[in-house]
């Protein structure tokens, strides 16, 4: 058992997003600022036919043809992430107990692919021919349950879904885990692979997405004047975390701490921010009160920045009146659009990555500052920053709020 | 192609079973398929050969040889396709 202020450390990470596959890759592709939407085959026929998806994601070369085609892609993209997240922090699954180790991911939507598929087979060919695989492929849950079995990861096991905040939630319910005394290892993260077109309909006909389909590599543009919806992505990404302590005890250095999670409500509409940002901001000031931090301490914040009209300029808002001026502002979404359910781990771990490195990945695509946006964003260079204490902020569809506190291990 | 040769296909297509991994004795257990694989196979099997197969006869299947002598007992030689 642990107080409750006390920090958890962040020993390994793991990435697989539209930037690269790896942490390296990932990291690398952030701080290179370039926009990674390109026009999505897949989508044919859907108005907004463009995604950052994950190239060269070759699942039957990385988890072998028999286990990857029991696997919905969201599955394969978590189990990739995981492994390396695993061996980044030195564990060795042969070797732990597994009955103390969690799994904890954040996943919106599940097996969408599957889902699709197999509705297609239901209507052409009937219900006698549908999968028995389509409910195990399908349910999101499915993501932390493969985990398990990968790695005898025999304790806690569930994931969560809080829309775009889901990887952040995970993180922070991980978190808990730990305090509590509940485990001494939890794989912490969030997954999501739902480039569907039926799916990607769906977010076009409620207006979230932009429209710049002619130019896809500028189309997510957080903070800037022209900004006009978000790109829907898929990623994964886990931490590892664990209780301070125990990381050292094994001679284990943290990449950075975990200090703070803080979560809300905003009871306000089923997908608009509320324009006051309240419930933004209680999240916030919960994350600060957790890690037991002032908001002058925090001098950097990965934005959720979806690139929104109405997400960017409220959260710009909140951040200013919450945490205050003196810190940068960056959102790797204009590099790798919005994995939604693995949004808010994948910036958990750029967060990380931030505060480790004292870089600050830049915005891609902001060349004209929104007027009504007057924090510092950090745009066209990554800057360097040393960070003692940073945040990261997921705000999902439904008004579900998760704001992580990382600090300098 | 014979009817083997079709079972061995769908194993590869449908359950991703590398065609060197299967000889008419290999049981479903030694590759490593399970009961949801069985009614995958029988539905890639109903597909090919345009037969029905129920759901006991799928869980009955214990070898490719079983897979092969109830299709063959349903009339099926050397294909049509």
């Amino acid at each position: 058992m642990s107080s409750s202020h006390d920090p958890v450390a962040v020993t390994g990470l793991g990435l697989v997003t539209s930037a690269g596959i790896g942490t390296d890759a990932s990291w690398r592709g952030v701080l290179a600022g370039e926009g990674t939407a390109r026009t999505d085959p897949a989508l044919d026929g859907v108005s907004v036919n463009m995604s950052c998806r994950v190239d060269d994601f070759d699942a039957d070369a990385l988890l072998g043809r028999k286990a990857s085609r029991r696997l919905d892609r969201f599955v394969q993209l978590a189990v990739v992430a995981a492994r390396e997240a695993v061996v980044d922090a030195g564990l060795d699954p042969q070797n732990w107990n597994g009955p103390r180790v969690g799994v904890v991911l954040g996943c919106g939507m599940g097996g969408a692919h599957t889902w699709e598929q197999q509705h297609k087979r239901f209507l052409s060919s009937g219900a006698d021919k549908v999968s028995p695989m389509l409910i195990p492929m399908l349910v999101p849950n499915m993501a932390a349950g493969q985990l398990a079995m990968e790695f005898g990861a025999l304790g806690p096991n569930l994931v969560t879904a809080t829309a775009c905040a889901s990887g952040a939630t995970a993180i922070g319910v991980a978190r808990d885990l730990l305090r509590s005394g509940a485990c001494d290892v939890v794989l912490a993260g969030g997954t999501e692979a739902g480039l569907t077109p039926l799916s990607i309909a769906g977010f076009a006909q409620m207006g979230a997405l932009s429209r710049r389909v002619d130019d896809p590599a500028v189309a997510s543009r957080p903070f800037d004047i022209g900004r006009d919806g978000f790109v829907a992505g898929e990623a994964a990404g886990v931490l590892v975390l664990e209780r301070t302590a125990d990381a050292a005890a094994r001679g284990q250095r943290p990449r950075a701490m975990l200090a703070g999670y803080g979560a809300s409500a905003d009871g306000h509409h089923i997908t608009a921010p509320d324009p006051t940002g309240q419930g933004a901001a209680r999240a916030m000031r919960a994350a600060l009160e957790d890690s037991g931090l002032a908001p002058s301490d925090i001098t950097h914040v990965n934005a959720h920045g979806t690139s929104t009209p109405l997400n960017d300029v409220a959260e710009a808002r909140t951040i200013q009146s919450v945490v205050g001026e003196q810190a940068s502002v960056t959102s790797t979404k204009g590099v790798t659009g919005h994995s939604l359910g693995a949004a808010g781990a994948i910036e958990a771990a750029f967060t990380v990555l931030a505060v480790q490195h004292g870089l600050v990945p830049p915005t891609a695509n902001l060349d004209s500052q929104d007027p009504e946006i007057t924090v510092d964003i950090v745009a066209k260079a990554p800057r360097e920053q040393r960070i003692e204490a940073a945040m990261s902020d997921s705000f999902g569809f439904g008004g579900q709020n998760a704001v992580l506190v990382v600090t300098a291990a | 192609m014979t009817v083997y040769d079709r079972v061995v296909t769908i194993l590869n297509d449908r359950l991703g079973v590398p065609a060197e991994d299967v000889s008419p004795e290999t049981t479903f257990e030694q590759l490593d398929l399970d009961s949801l694989d069985l009614v995958e196979f029988a539905l890639g099997a109903e597909e090919s050969f345009g037969v029905r197969i129920s759901d006991d006869e799928a869980e009955g299947l214990r070898s490719v040889g079983d897979a092969v002598a109830l299709l063959e007992s349903k009339g099926l030689g050397v294909t049509q396709a």
